[in-house]
């Protein structure tokens, strides 16, 4: 039931993409979001049936894929991310209906969108390494194409290029280290791999996992293989960035889950510092460039780069948990990881496609030219707002729940008295308070600077309508944004349920048989049912939907003191320190606002400052005029990767040299070849 | 402990009551010692109460180019602040909801109340609006993750992170309170508490210079009832934070039962404690000048080191 289901989905998706490419324009995107919303439904709910009964669905067909077939298995694992993508994916599909209104999108994107949606919905169901690689392969180049769709802007081809070459690079890491492990098994299936894995040398095993990590971490966007998405994200087209920040960065956390935990069961302790730290560092990075960046799109970039390292924490130190025999430690941090995964993937497609009704309406996303959207975008500026109150971890929201339960795994994780684990998990706790903070600047900044105020430009003054449609997918993303924040427990029992998978095969010291998790299920008290969370044997509860209640009803008493004795409202001009004459210019911006916090942070940032004044020639005692510059690169670009393209370019000039297109010199190298080979052989 | 729904809600109601008297009750009484310290007779300690009795019947006034988060934030701002000042420990371990009042339920209400009066300061506007949210939110990022990791500090060694469960461990273990990682968490929580509450030398709460202003610059646009709101939530703010410090810190004479004489006994407790503290940093301004707004996140990431010091101590030391 649930895998003719699942393939429904992906055969629906699959024609969504065939309707994008073959319908006239005026019926291409209807037709094509329908059917890839529909086939959103259906794997959504082939997910929500294994998740609910427990058992894994498999498929396996030899004919789709010459040579090796196609091997689909969706356990409970796979199926949070399936739900997870698909929830995004149907946001996405019905606000590019919108977003595409004006008749700009070429038959391309409309072909492309439900090819790149199906792929997010097949990668956490491929279970043999060709499956894998194919579906990997189709997310990379239709998410590169549709970013492309772009390619009249510079920065949109230099965001391609940059997204190509990390892509290719983290693919390349990751079949690596999948034949690695295959090698010493019989088959390609996932299963074959896992049952094998013993076989394997432990240098050899670490090797494997070094690279998946990489080729995986590239693709969540962890520090230092984050570059490409603070360019990639903010340049695609909403509903794709939306897609990107929501799902697509979630299925690199699920490689390392996926091959960490499942294929490699578990591995060493150092495996899982090694991804905390890597956790550690994109939070800290990720939400001080969230605070600093004065794109919105950037911003909201950013801030994906700093929860995949909340998240990446959580995964660290649930895999340290269980390398070192605390199963159930374990898997309440992999529990509060997956909970702020989904949670994360709700508020950050929320926000990006706010964040793209506002780049649609108001022609700009540069925070510095807007101001004001509050009047001009009233439904728009209630969903960012939603989604804002959310990623600030504010109570009733649900990023609030999330933060709450990893803070509890990591307060538990202390009790596994392990001196390496115990300085990771402080560092993450150290980084989360850290971003908790910087992010809630960063987003009060975002909505206070672009919602609220005056319009800075005439664009945002004119700012025109937004699509209902475009309304609509957004509303679908706000949704669980309160209702998982309000109702944390309705989840848990899922998340427990996939945590559970996903730490079935680790097991301490040399893999053997997967010993039981035991009931994962367990951990979360009697209230975590509905109205709270409870983490079992202790007083640590937290009860969002009573302090929901409490809060409105303070709401009610304090609206009720403002206007028990009042005489009427007045309006009057806002002081200006007795300036007669405000102009929106005089606003605080963007820029401005996040100054203060650039300068406690420029080590790390690194700002470029030009100030250049010019005098008037009479007198050196007035200004002529005043150009201020300022632009903060990334470090680790900067840093790391330009070098590393200066190296690249110079061995190019290098082999052209040797290759200048004589063909007496190419017989020359053969000749030489030949008698160093046959020197060799000799 | 275990006391009736009605009667906790009764206790949470009487801390929230105690609060709406006895923030701007500690404020006067600051002022007052300020005055003394100062050499001047100054105003009434029920000063601040008389103030907001007058601004609650004035005419309400909203900034011409204002929208509506204008007039909402005062109301989350109080709301927030009561809310979390009816759950947590103050006057009795017993109020309603105590089973959810964990510590970060209290820190993060308490930053949302923070955000909503940021994007109040910028709601009109105004270069002084922005300028006040701008430093208000950047010294808000420095204090928060001191104020969260101190509480950290001390769930790890109640082994709970419920306040009420907290402050009962304390009295269950005196001896706790001399610690090495208490003393260096409170140390912490008492710079972030001066932060928060916008004290001297972080913020001055009595200058009228724009340029200098950081809480007063975001609610410049506010008058009558709005203004009376957020002032007195803010000195509910102060209440609950001193009063968490005292309670974290020195437990002794909070109400373990329900009974009314136990609850008489916890509301003077309370008020001795927070106003020797508030005594104490009224002093303390008197005799340090503010800082510049850049030598701030010096002392917040300070506290943050504190703060995470008391952590590894507790780990190190068993």
């Amino acid at each position: 039931m649930s895998a003719a289901l699942f393939l429904g989905g992906l055969a629906l998706g699959a024609g969504g993409s065939l309707a994008g490419a073959a319908l006239p324009p005026r019926a291409r995107l209807p037709v094509a979001a329908a059917l890839t919303s529909g086939a959103c439904i259906a794997a959504a709910a082939a997910a929500a049936g294994v998740l609910a009964s427990g058992h894994t669905v498999a498929v396996r067909s030899a004919e789709i894929l010459p040579l090796t077939g196609v091997t689909l298995s969706l356990d409970p694992l796979g199926a949070i991310f399936v739900i997870t993508s698909a929830v995004v994916g149907a946001a996405a599909s019905c606000y590019a209906v919108g977003y595409a209104a004006r008749g700009t999108e070429s038959r391309a994107a409309a072909a492309l969108l439900p090819l790149f949606i199906t792929s997010l919905l097949l990668v956490p169901a491929a279970a043999s390494i060709a499956t894998f690689m194919a579906a990997w392969e189709l997310m990379a180049l239709s998410s590169l194409l549709l970013l492309l769709t772009g390619h009249r802007r510079r920065e949109a081809r230099d965001a391609a290029t940059w997204y190509a070459v990390m892509t290719h690079a983290g693919a390349a890491a990751i079949l690596v280290a999948l034949v690695l492990i295959g090698a010493h098994a019989g088959g390609e299936s996932f299963a074959a791999l896992r049952a094998h894995v013993g076989e394997i040398p432990p240098a050899e095993r670490s090797i494997a996992f070094v690279l998946a990590l990489a080729g995986f971490a590239s693709k969540a966007g962890a520090v230092p293989l984050h570059v490409w998405l603070p360019r990639a994200h903010p340049e695609a087209p909403s509903p794709v960035s939306a897609l990107m920040s929501g799902a697509m960065v979630n299925l690199g956390i699920y490689g390392i889950v996926r091959t960490g935990d499942g294929l490699l069961r578990g591995g060493e302790l150092w495996w899982w510092l090694v991804v905390a730290g890597l956790g550690v560092a994109s939070a800290l990075f990720g939400g001080i460039h969230a605070a600093a960046s004065t794109d919105l799109k950037r911003l909201l970039a950013y801030s994906t780069v700093d929860n995949i390292g909340l998240i990446l924490i959580g995964v660290g130190v649930s895999g340290a948990l269980a390398a070192s025999g605390h199963r159930m430690l374990a898997g309440l941090a992999m529990i509060a990881a997956l909970f702020q995964l989904i949670n994360h993937s709700a508020f950050k497609g929320c926000l990006f496609l706010a964040a793209g009704s506002v780049q649609r309406a108001a022609g700009t996303r540069d925070l510095d030219s807007l101001g004001g959207l509050l009047r001009r975008l009233p439904a728009t500026a209630a969903l960012f707002g939603i989604g804002a109150l959310s990623i600030c971890a504010l109570p009733p929201f649900s990023g609030f729940a999330s933060e709450w339960l990893l803070v509890q795994s990591f307060l538990r994780a202390f009790s596994a008295h392990s001196t390496a684990t115990s300085v990771a998990v402080l560092a993450g706790v150290a980084a989360l308070a850290l971003t908790g903070g910087l992010t809630a600047a960063a987003f009060v900044k975002a909505f206070g600077v672009g919602f609220l105020g005056q319009p800075r430009t005439p664009a945002a003054a004119a700012a025109g309508r937004v699509h209902p449609a475009m309304v609509g997918g957004t509303a679908l993303l706000a949704v669980p944004c309160l209702a998982l924040g309000v109702l944390p427990g309705l989840v848990m029992p899922l998340l427990a349920r996939a945590a559970g998978t996903a730490l079935a095969s680790t097991a301490p010291g040399p893999p053997g048989p997967p010993a039981p998790l035991g009931s994962a299920a367990g951990l979360l008290g009697p209230l975590g049912s509905a109205a709270g969370l409870r983490i079992a044997g202790s007083n640590d509860v937290i009860e969002p939907a009573l302090l929901t209640v409490a809060l409105i009803a303070a709401l009610v008493l304090a609206a009720w003191l403002v206007r028990v004795r009042a005489v009427g409202v007045r309006r009057a001009e806002p002081w200006g320190c007795g300036r007669e004459l405000q102009t929106p210019r005089m606003q605080y911006t963007a820029t401005s606002f996040a100054e203060p916090l650039q300068r406690v942070f420029a080590d790390v940032l690194r700002p470029d400052r030009d100030l250049d004044v010019s005098h008037l020639a009479e007198s050196r005692y007035f200004e002529e005029a005043i150009t201020y510059h300022s632009r903060t690169d990334d470090a680790v670009e900067r840093g790391v990767y330009r070098p590393l393209t200066v190296l690249v370019q110079r061995w190019g000039e290098v082999a052209r040299r040797a290759q200048n297109g004589s063909m007496h010199r190419y017989l020359g190298y053969g000749f030489a070849a030949l008698v160093v080979m046959l020197m060799l052989l000799a | 402990m275990n006391a009736s729904l009605p009667v906790s809600i009764a206790v949470s109601v009487l801390q929230v009551g105690a609060a709406i008297l006895g923030g701007p009750l500690l404020y006067g009484l600051m002022a007052k010692v300020r005055a003394r310290a100062e050499g001047r007779a100054g105003a009434p300690i029920r000063q601040p109460l008389l103030d907001l009795r007058k601004l609650l019947v004035k005419e309400r006034i909203h900034a011409a180019t204002s929208s509506a988060v204008l007039p909402l934030a005062p109301l989350i701002l109080a709301a927030t602040t009561a809310v979390a000042i009816a759950i947590a420990p103050l006057i009795s371990t017993a109020p309603a909801l105590r089973s959810g009042a964990d510590v970060l339920v209290v820190v993060f209400l308490l930053l949302a109340g923070s955000v909503a009066v940021a994007l109040a300061g910028l709601d009109a506007g105004t270069a002084f609006g922005g300028m006040g949210a701008s430093r208000a939110m950047t010294i808000g990022a420095l204090a928060e993750p001191a104020l969260l990791v101190a509480v950290i500090a001390l769930s790890l060694q109640a082994r709970t992170s419920n306040l009420p469960g907290i402050v009962t461990a304390t009295l269950a273990h005196p001896q706790w309170v001399a610690t090495p990682e208490r003393l260096l968490a409170l140390l912490a929580l008492l710079v972030v508490v001066i932060a928060e509450t916008g004290r001297i030398p972080v913020d001055n709460p009595s200058t009228h210079l724009e340029l200098t202003m950081i809480h007063e610059a975001m609610v410049l646009e506010y008058a009558g009832p709005e203004l009376a709101l957020v002032t007195l939530a803010g000195m509910m703010r102060l209440w609950l934070l001193l009063s968490l410090v005292a309670n974290l810190f020195f437990p002794w004479g909070i109400a373990q039962t329900a009974g009314a004489a136990h609850l008489a006994a916890g509301l003077v407790a309370l008020g001795a404690k927070t106003a020797a503290i508030a005594g104490v940093i009224a002093v303390l301004e008197v005799s340090m000048a503010k800082l510049r707004l850049f030598r701030v996140p010096e002392i917040l990431s300070g506290a943050f080191v504190l703060a995470v010091l008391a952590v590894v101590t507790g780990l190190v030391m068993p």
